[in-house]
């Protein structure tokens, strides 16, 4: 799926990158705890999440995480994290819908978790 | 092609800095393992567990610590050391999800319980020290497997 | 639906063998793992899909007055966890998938029900 039609799904803007719309995603992967989104397992993947810290972003960097999700309306408070991601190549995206609909449209949609299974 | 000859990086983690900072020193090191054409896979290993490592350090050690990571022909091995509070039962802060953290840092996205663990699972040998009132110290070993480059 | 249908069509474990789980119903979910998000934003009723081990998860479910708690990524919460939730009431499951895989799962179930 590209970020663009992820966009078009989540009714979600693009804080950064808008001309790399059409990067593939093929996996997503939901966490808020940035030790959760460290111990994610298998290929890079969307991470949705509620935490604009700007920890998040460099987690993002060291996992090669291709794009982000902030649900809810949030964004990264400060622009200079903004800044930061696109330097680095990350895609910020911000969509109004709360993480449970955003996953489950998401996953409608054919999207799944690259993680492996923990049991 | 990578270089044959070792490359030693050090890094001071500071502590005075909040957890603002945590990622700097990671990053870095993402770079400087990118520009010597270590592997990726490698690379992404070595960073998630200096990730770790920093955000451990900006959480627990007063006066912060140091990482040394040394990147050899065949492996990366890297060393975090501090003078902090130490931990009690090692063996208990290796269990997935246990934590000490306290809620504000939680909510940060922090001290979810699974450092050290990720931090292990991650490394190819792992080692760590820890004394209460002395300090902790890790060793962590990636190996660098030529035929995933 | 009945938190016994989602359990048994998600294949979740109920950790809280002591809290009676039957007749009660969920019509929606929310997912997060930060506590503060969750006491501002999620809904009476909802069934709380998280990754968060903190033993105030309970009390935040409670307060809330949520469904229930469901735990991704095989998480298994502590005794601490069960003893508390068993004398708040709170049935906390154990579900083997990723937050995003269970989330997804869950939308699936609850939005054909809400369709239909």
């Amino acid at each position: 799926m590209k970020l663009r039609e992820v966009a078009e799904l989540l009714e979600a803007q693009f804080l950064n990158l808008e001309d790399e719309g059409d990067r593939e995603i093929e996996s997503a992967c939901a966490a808020d705890l940035l030790s959760d989104i460290l111990a994610i397992k298998g290929g890079p993947a969307l991470t949705v999440t509620s935490n604009v810290a700007p920890q998040v972003v460099r987690v993002a960097e060291v996992m090669g995480i291709p794009a982000i999700l902030y649900v809810r309306g949030k964004r990264p408070a400060e622009e200079k994290v903004v800044d930061w991601a696109t330097g680095n190549g990350i895609v910020l995206l911000s969509t109004p819908i709360p993480t449970f609909e955003a996953c489950g449209r998401l996953y409608l949609k054919g999207i799944r978790c690259s993680e492996g299974k923990y049991l | 092609m990578s270089s044959e000859l070792g490359v030693v990086l050090y890094f001071a983690v500071l502590n005075s800095g909040g957890l603002d900072n945590v990622g700097a020193v990671s990053t870095e090191v993402k770079r400087r393992l990118q520009e010597i054409n270590v592997e990726d896979g490698v690379i992404r290993r070595v960073s998630i567990i200096c990730f770790e490592a920093e955000m451990n350090l900006a959480s627990y050690a007063d006066r912060g610590g140091h990482l040394k990571v040394e990147v050899k022909p065949d492996r990366v091995e890297i060393f975090v050391e501090d003078d902090g509070p130490g931990i009690e039962d090692v063996e208990q802060a290796m269990t997935p999800g246990y934590s000490t953290a306290p809620l504000w840092i939680r909510e940060l996205g922090f001290g979810a319980g699974l450092g050290l663990p990720n931090m292990e699972e991650k490394s190819d040998i792992f080692h760590i020290e820890s004394e209460v009132g002395k300090g902790t110290r890790i060793h962590s070993v990636v190996f660098r497997r030529r035929d995933a480059a | 639906m009945q938190l016994r249908e989602i359990m048994e069509r998600l294949g979740l474990e109920l950790v809280t063998k002591d809290v009676d789980i039957q007749g009660r119903e969920v019509v929606w979910a929310y997912t997060s793992d930060l506590l503060s998000d969750v006491m501002a934003n999620a809904q009476t009723g909802d069934l709380w899909c998280t990754i968060q081990r903190h033993l105030n998860i309970v009390a935040v479910a409670k307060l809330k007055e949520l469904g229930g708690i469901v735990l991704a990524n095989g998480i298994i919460p502590s005794e601490d966890v069960v003893a508390k939730a068993a004398q708040e009431d709170v049935p906390i499951f154990v579900s083997r998938f990723s937050l995003f895989e269970l989330s997804g799962r869950l939308y699936e179930l609850l939005r054909g029900e809400s369709d239909s």
